[in-house]
């Protein structure tokens, strides 16, 4: 099974919705002992890093994450999701994330000219270096993902497995062994989106 | 690199689109959720639903419906028509919608875009507007577009973006079912006053005024439209393939 963590933080009915139509058992959750017993755990998230980082404490689904993350479970993060994985973020101000990806949240601002828009919305292309990660298996080099933020994984090199460009190389997705988060929304991302959600759902064996 | 978005609007009446459809193969051409799944598999980037409802029942049916699409297509949906209070907001994304888009709402409750956008973000948050030129100058127009508000469109607009929209939609009444093309005068003067995202609304009539559109007006990130897509006159495959071969950067 694998359990969607529900600490208060947006709409999930998409994303179990989009779970389910790869044929996943998938269930929305904020029962401690549901997601101990989970196979794999997504962490969702849309809003401000801190809001969501406090609301993350409060539920105590933190601890639960960490400690299930460092038994080698595989998690994805995804948007918001993925930025609280990091060390820290700089979103207004200086704030602690969960330290399972080595990294900084900052504005895409700090990158990008300035006569573009944020936030960065729409669809943008994937590009996935030389070894793609298992999660884009089913993907092809420049297949479009659905985006939409303004703050981005920086110093990350290491567990970076994809980029979109955006008048500067963005992070779009990482990876560090079983942890690893997108930027974009796979839930929205049409086919290519279902296609990475089937990857994760299969991953397993190929991240421990 | 970003992509420009082909955006085609469903308006919604009794759990059925309005505005004749014009499908070959599609046993129900006015079932929304069987023309969602169409555009969306034919490469639409987003789909904007219009409840153009009545009644309390019809709203009920509306968000049945909506809640249905969001299982079945797996990209954004915008949802209009009808949105006065944050309670609102809460209806259509409860049911999964992931923008919201005010027009009379914001005219009636100056807060409600600031409210909104605090509660669900920037991103969620779109000001539609129905602009017309009357005496030479750009006026909002509320209650689907009969009622001239008097508020110059560039500086409501520009207010709208301060409060917390994240992306404008921009409907010429002036060019809106001519199929003459988009109102790129309109367009030039609002995405030259705001940094966030404007999608082109009204006059689409063929493929060559959304390409016309993105070259004269690169600031414009994407293109809306109605009827052309429901009658079939243009298919977005098509289209964006069009686009293409003008050097427009498109998802295929």
């Amino acid at each position: 099974m694998i359990a969607i963590l529900d600490y208060g933080v947006g709409n999930l009915f998409s994303l179990q919705s989009s779970f389910a139509a790869v044929g996943a058992d998938v269930k929305v959750t904020k029962d401690k002992d549901e997601i101990k017993k989970a196979d794999k755990l997504i962490l969702p998230g849309v809003g401000a890093f801190e809001d969501a980082a406090a609301k993350l404490k409060e539920s105590g689904l933190d601890e639960v994450l960490k400690n299930e993350a460092k038994k080698g479970k595989p998690v994805m993060g995804i948007c918001l999701g993925m930025q609280l994985l990091f060390d820290k973020s700089f979103e207004y101000g200086e704030h602690e994330g969960l330290g399972l990806i080595k990294g900084e949240i900052r504005p895409i601002t700090d990158v990008i000219p300035k006569e573009l828009k944020v936030p960065h919305i729409g669809w943008n292309a994937l590009h996935f270096g030389k070894n793609k990660h298992p999660l884009f298996k089913y993907l092809k080099e420049g297949d479009f993902a659905y985006f939409v933020h303004s703050y981005y994984g920086a110093d990350c090199d290491e567990s970076v497995i994809a980029t979109a460009e955006y008048g500067a190389e963005l992070t779009a997705a990482v990876a560090d062994k079983n942890v690893c988060g997108c930027q974009f929304h796979p839930e929205k991302s049409g086919e290519v989106g279902l296609k990475i959600l089937k990857a994760f759902c299969e991953m397993e064996a190929d991240l421990v | 690199m970003i992509t420009k978005r082909i955006i085609p609007c469903l308006d919604v009446r009794q759990g059925r689109v309005v505005k004749g459809v014009n499908f070959e193969g599609i046993a129900d051409v006015s079932s929304p959720v069987e023309l969602a799944k169409v555009y969306s598999e034919n490469g639409a980037d987003e789909l904007v639903f219009y409840d153009i409802t009545a009644s309390f029942e019809e709203r009920k049916l509306f968000t049945d419906i909506l809640c249905e699409v969001a299982r079945t297509i797996f990209i954004p949906l915008t949802v209009g028509g009808g949105i006065n209070t944050v309670e609102d907001f809460d209806r259509v994304l409860k049911c999964g919608a992931d923008k919201v888009s005010v027009n009379s709402g914001a005219i009636k409750n100056p807060k409600l875009i600031y409210e909104a956008a605090k509660l669900y973000g920037d991103q969620c948050v779109v000001i539609s507007a129905d602009v017309k030129r009357v005496d030479g100058v750009f006026r909002v127009f509320s209650k689907g577009g009969r009622e001239n508000t008097g508020m110059e469109a560039v500086e409501w607009i520009k207010h709208c973006c301060d409060m917390g929209a994240g992306e404008v939609v921009l409907n010429s009444i002036d060019t809106d079912g001519v199929k003459q093309g988009f109102d790129l005068e309109m367009l030039e003067a609002v995405s030259n006053a705001v940094s966030v995202p404007v999608i082109a609304s009204g006059g689409a009539g063929g493929i060559n005024d959304f390409v016309t559109l993105f070259k004269t007006l690169p600031k414009v990130d994407a293109g809306l439209a109605a009827s052309i897509f429901h009658f079939g006159e243009v298919a977005i495959g098509d289209l964006k393939k069009e686009l293409a071969k003008n050097n427009i950067p498109v998802r295929i």
